[in-house]
């Protein structure tokens, strides 16, 4: 039982070193601790990116809802792909304004493209709300992973400080150099341990696959497809739609673009990401071989059922690997989100307020912000009960709000304005905020529409809005002002 | 735009276009449920077109 959690401290105390390590010899102003001072190649945005993508979410989450819903669980594999299709002519437009304008934040693109710190501001806020949830959940799957690990002896609220303490001054120290080191770890070991389990486990106690689908369509029919309502067609389609466009709009991930080298690197990334991504089957495979051999967690245990399955088939030493993995798999996204937060507030919400403050002051604001913010996070980690899905999905839905004023900056003709995008946004995380905590849906609102409507997400109809008001006050505020700074522009 | 860079609308016609009929568990292919296997093969195309697209885009040969 120890030995598992030996093997678990020894990856945390390694991966603290790695990012001491990674820091030695650089020079740490603002742009080396956060983008890496530009100089990422493939391999290290590739794994920078996969890094964002492998998350507890996916590693315990995934399981957990291959375990607890079945086939909509599909939606996991479908909307990284058409991301990173999107990828390919997204990503290089940004990182080639970023460089020009030494962009360093998600709102540094914003405030930069439309002139107006205060829309920096209002992305800013908008960014930090939805990485606390995000932040919220890496914790809590942290505590379930070294608590699980210690079979039990430590509890997870002690876990989710040891966590917490371990990301806060690996960020602090080593920014962005830290994390991508670590990234190169944690993708093999988690690479080798979802593929083994998920074809292990199914052989291991069902003799293969297809008897161990067949027996789960015996035991639940229609578990293994998408239903007829509630996460039906429709709801998968929209779901994926929402997710592909809200994928490059976390700050943490839109600023890892900043990371690269050359604009390259994201086009070859394009056809490389799938791949990487196919390896999320196996993580589901996992979820359907605990169905029938450790049944009864119910809603938010099934994110439980890759650790019970594997406590009952291995010996502690390979739960230590597991958790290991898993310890990895919350650190690096866990540590890209705090960095990301506590620049987005010093940068664009504090430098905005006190624009006479120095780059020094920025910095520095930056990394005593970093502990702060995990402090917050903490805090709703102990008090924020079972609604942790509710908070991701809204986390989700939230940066997706900001797509529409991306995507018409990046147009030649600047058809929109800032009083457009800021009301655009406005629109979207309001309608967000609302059905959210009010926990309406399509069906609820309006009963008498067609099922395929009903099911739609939500977060469609915010985007709607969103556009619609996007446009709107675009076309009432849009002056000849505008043209101008647009042509001017142009022509610098 | 280029004609080259519509080959990335079959991804998306693959994984939402056919889901209509490939919303299914019969028959079996690889040992996967017909769903699974839909969703994974157009991964791997997805993959395979955008490498062709990266491959013969001709932005990409005047950084080299």
């Amino acid at each position: 039982m120890a030995v598992s959690l030996l093997i678990v401290g020894a990856f945390l105390i390694f991966s603290l070193f790695l990012g001491l390590k990674a820091k030695r010899g650089k020079d740490m102003d603002l742009e080396q601790w956060t983008v890496g001072g530009r100089g990422f190649g493939t391999m290290f945005v590739f794994l920078l990116m996969a890094g964002e993508i492998y998350t507890t979410f996916t590693f315990l989450g995934g399981s957990g809802w291959a375990y607890g819903k079945g086939g909509p669980a599909l939606y996991i594999l479908v909307y990284g792909t058409l991301a990173y299709v999107l990828s390919y002519w997204l990503l290089p437009p940004i990182w080639t304004y970023a460089k020009e304008k030494n962009l360093m934040s998600q709102s540094d693109f914003f405030v930069s493209k439309y002139k107006s710190p205060m829309l920096g501001v209002l992305v800013s806020l908008v960014g930090i709300a939805a990485l606390i949830p995000y932040l919220v959940l890496q914790l809590k799957g942290l505590g379930i992973i070294v608590s699980e690990a210690s079979y039990g002896a430590i509890s997870p609220v002690i876990s989710v400080w040891i966590g917490l303490i371990t990301v806060t001054v690996y960020v602090m120290l080593s920014g962005i150099h830290g994390s991508a080191w670590t990234a190169v770890v944690k993708d093999l070991l988690i690479l080798v341990i979802v593929v083994f389990l998920g074809i292990y486990l199914p052989i291991h106690y069902y003799g293969g696959f297809q008897p161990m689908f067949e027996s789960i369509e015996a035991a639940k029919p229609g578990f293994l497809t998408l239903p007829d309502s509630g996460m039906s067609i429709s709801w998968f389609i929209s779901t994926i739609i929402l997710t592909v466009f809200g994928y490059y709009m976390w700050p943490h991930t839109f600023a890892s673009a900043y990371t690269a080298q050359n604009a390259k690197v994201f086009k070859k990334n394009a056809f490389l990401m799938p791949l990487y991504s196919v390896v999320l089957i196996f993580v589901l495979f996992v979820g359907f071989a605990a169905i029938l051999k450790v049944p009864g967690l119910k809603g938010a245990d099934g994110d439980l059922s890759l650790f019970r399955l594997s406590m009952q088939t291995f010996d502690p030493w390979m739960i230590g690997l597991i958790g290991a993995a898993g310890l990895l798999t919350a650190l690096v996204p866990g540590s890209m989100m705090l960095m990301a937060a506590a620049t987005l507030f010093a940068k664009n919400v504090y430098k905005a307020a006190v624009p006479s403050a120095t780059d020094q002051q920025v910095a520095k604001l930056a990394k005593y912000l970093v502990p702060v913010i995990a402090l917050i996070a903490a805090f709703f980690t102990f008090n924020g009960g079972n609604t942790i899905v509710t908070l991701l999905l809204m986390g989700y839905s939230l940066v997706t709000q900001l797509f529409p004023a991306l995507l018409f900056s990046l147009f030649r003709s600047r058809f929109v304005t800032k009083q457009g995008a800021m009301a655009g946004i406005i629109a979207g995380v309001s309608i967000v905020a609302y059905t959210t905590l009010a926990g309406t849906t399509i069906g609820g609102l309006f009963p008498a529409l067609p099922q395929p409507v009903k099911d739609l997400n939500i977060g469609i109809a915010a985007l709607f809005f969103n556009v619609i008001f996007m446009l709107g006050v675009s076309a009432l505020t849009r002056s000849s002002h505008v043209n101008k700074a647009a042509d001017e522009e142009k022509t610098a | 735009m280029k004609p080259l860079y519509l080959l990335a609308i079959f991804p998306v016609i693959g994984f939402f276009g056919g889901l209509s009929f490939a919303n299914r568990v019969e028959p079996y292919v690889l040992g996967l449920p017909f769903l699974f296997f839909w969703i994974i093969l157009w991964v791997a195309l997805t993959s395979v077109i955008m490498a062709v697209i990266y491959r013969f885009d001709p932005a990409n040969k005047e950084e080299l």
